[in-house]
């Protein structure tokens, strides 16, 4: 992995392709409380990334950086090669940047297929008034995003809740319907927040195998974290580790696991 | 057993979409359509429209549009009242400056500068949520209440600071006014209640109703879906005043007749059609229809009872009526926090697998 900007072909046979987002020493301060310092990392076409690194290191900030949510006070966010000034965090979902929550955030009150619809909210362009009269544009756009959203359903196997109120399921299922919703608004680079927190080791594998397979078959950017090394070490291209809100590694899999910052932070270190 | 959605099969996204999925369900509202239009106009007479169907209709509109914004957009309103007081004082203020204009029009351009008004005191909800936001909208209250009290402009400058609507006819039939007969009145508001119950199902089902239900189930995940939490909320305020404004204009202009701001579009009727789509079910077309119903219903019901039928004194009568309703509404809030929607919904689910539950 020495020359950053090559295309290259990994061993399953995934295209990688050039930089996506690229983050430059982004510094983000609450206050007096430092949570990233001087961060640099990259995140390449078609590659899966995790940021991993333990409680409090500071990756939940990062990933709400990368969307938009904290601006952060130092440093510069390009996006497919374009400098992101500050942004609302909607005009960022626009962009082609969705997410999944650490604690899921449905829509409680809604079916989950109205849940999957509102992630291609922002491709609907009809108007108030076809709207109104549910006439022409608006009743076309529903059907054809309808057609859309069904093949989601299909491919994260959740035909037979489709109508079932969100508040009514499952953690394991709210988390795929998370990522359904994700999914919808066909994001050029999905941001999921420990998808796998909470689950059993079948759900855990379930996920794996629908991250796997929404990279491989659309081609979508993943930026992950989660806590389960053996998953992160699975599934990931490359790793970034944080800790105390900096970072300590960057690398493969193998790279990562090797180096010896990364296993003081996991694993302490005695002070002599 | 004639209930059922089996053998009833969708084979387009499009029928899958439909408001009314059940065939049964789908014959009701023909026959209840039937009946309100072919019917029930040729038998109304006064005192069933004055009593009975002409406050349903206009409740239920009202109910419809605060529905619209704390139903389906999350936004707790206590303005109602002042917001029917401006879709009353804009069609006075229509009617009797553009005479030769028809009256339907007057009542629509009431509705649009209600929204307009709604969208001004909407935009607190911006910042603050919740009971906060209904403090702020009771400030609407108040503030639209003096307002038409204060300026003389308003009520044309009538000794009594009343307004009267002038009569105004629909296709040579006086609609408005002391002519207007009891199937003129109780056909106005039908046509209203059908177009608007029509425009808020269909509002509802797209793309603008789950912006609204996505900002009032989890604002934050609905700004980083996409959903920009200005137009939306703004949006909801706006379609949401446009319905209590046209109820503020039929209140007045067809059913009242003459009106006085404080009395008739005091806190109170906010507190009412309030209580009408909690009792009726938040977020639900049904709902409103029901607590509009039920609300307006209870009361004559009671009255008739117990003045018709117990031979008790008036006043006593009004203030036992008082308190079963106040009773009701509590009693419901504790047994179904959901309304009477959720309740249809329940018997509806019942009745599918009746009579083999199992």
């Amino acid at each position: 992995m020495n020359s950053m900007t090559d295309e290259y072909v990994t061993e399953d046979g995934r295209r990688i392709g050039g930089t996506v987002m690229d983050l430059r020493n982004i510094t983000l301060r609450f206050g007096g409380v430092v949570a990233i310092k001087d961060i640099s990392f990259d995140i390449r076409q078609g590659e899966i990334r995790a940021i991993i690194g333990p409680n409090g290191a500071g990756k939940s900030s990062m990933l709400n950086v990368i969307s938009g949510f904290y601006v952060p006070q130092e440093g510069e966010v390009w996006f497919k090669g374009y400098r992101r000034g500050p942004m609302k965090p909607y005009q960022v979902a626009r962009l082609g940047i969705a997410r999944t929550f650490q604690n899921i955030a449905l829509f409680d009150g809604m079916s989950v297929l109205d849940n999957i619809m509102t992630g291609r909210l922002n491709r609907m362009k009809s108007g108030f008034l076809s709207q109104a009269m549910w006439w022409g544009r608006a009743e076309r756009e529903e059907i054809e995003h309808r057609e859309a959203v069904e093949k989601i359903i299909d491919f994260l196997e959740i035909q037979n809740i489709r109508k079932t109120p969100v508040g009514r399921l499952p953690y394991g299922l709210k988390k795929r319907v998370e990522l359904a919703r994700a999914l919808a608004a066909e994001p050029q680079l999905l941001l999921l927040d420990e998808p796998m927190a909470g689950m059993n080791v079948e759900e855990k594998e379930d996920m794996s195998r629908f991250i796997l397979d929404v990279n491989d078959e659309f081609g979508t950017t993943i930026c992950l974290i989660e806590h389960d090394m053996g998953v992160v070490m699975d599934l990931s291209d490359r790793v970034v580790v944080m800790d105390y809100g900096r970072k300590i590694g960057d690398g493969t899999p193998d790279e990562v696991r090797n180096n010896q910052d990364v296993i003081d932070a996991y694993l302490g270190v005695a002070h002599d | 057993m004639i209930y059922r959605e089996a053998g009833d099969f969708k084979t387009s996204y499009r029928s899958d979409g439909q408001t009314f999925p059940i065939r049964l369900d789908r014959w009701g509202y023909y026959a209840v359509l039937a009946v309100a239009f072919g019917v029930l106009p040729f038998v109304i007479d006064d005192y069933w429209a004055n009593a009975v169907f002409v406050p349903f209709l206009i409740y239920a509109i009202a109910a419809l549009g605060l529905n619209i914004l704390t139903g389906y957009a999350g936004q707790v309103s206590l303005g109602t009242g002042g917001f029917m007081a401006v879709g009353a004082y804009a069609v006075y203020k229509l009617m009797t400056a553009f005479p030769d204009i028809s009256v339907m029009i007057h009542i629509l351009l009431a509705g649009g500068i209600t929204a307009g008004v709604g969208v001004l005191f909407g935009l607190p909800s911006l910042r603050i949520k919740g009971f906060y936001l209904a403090v702020a909208t009771l400030a609407a209250q108040f503030f639209l209440v003096w307002l038409f009290n204060k300026v003389p402009w308003f009520y044309n400058n009538s000794a009594s600071g009343q307004i009267t609507a002038p009569t105004r006819t629909v296709l040579d039939i006086a609609v408005t006014g002391p002519t207007a007969t009891a199937p003129a009145k109780y056909l106005t508001c039908l046509v209203f209640v059908v177009a608007l119950a029509w425009v808020a199902r269909n509002l509802t089902r797209g793309t603008i109703g789950r912006k609204w239900m996505a900002i009032r189930d989890m604002d934050i995940a609905a700004e980083i879906i996409g959903v920009n939490p200005l137009a939306a909320k703004l949006s909801a305020f706006a379609v949401s005043s446009f319905f209590i404004g046209i109820a503020g204009a039929l209140l007045f202009a067809v059913y009242l007749g003459a009106a006085e701001v404080g009395e008739a579009f005091g806190i109170n009727k906010s507190f009412l059609v309030l209580f009408m789509i909690i009792i009726g079910g938040l977020g639900s077309i049904f709902g409103s229809f029901a607590g509009a119903a039920f609300l307006v219903l209870l009361p004559v019901l009671l009255k008739n009872t117990l003045v018709g039928g117990f031979g008790w004194p008036t006043d006593l009568a009004a203030h036992i009526e008082l308190m079963v309703v106040g009773a009701l509404i509590v009693t419901f809030l504790i047994v179904e926090p959901h309304g009477l929607a959720r309740l249809w919904q329940l018997a509806k689910e019942k009745l599918r697998l009746w009579p083999f539950p199992h």
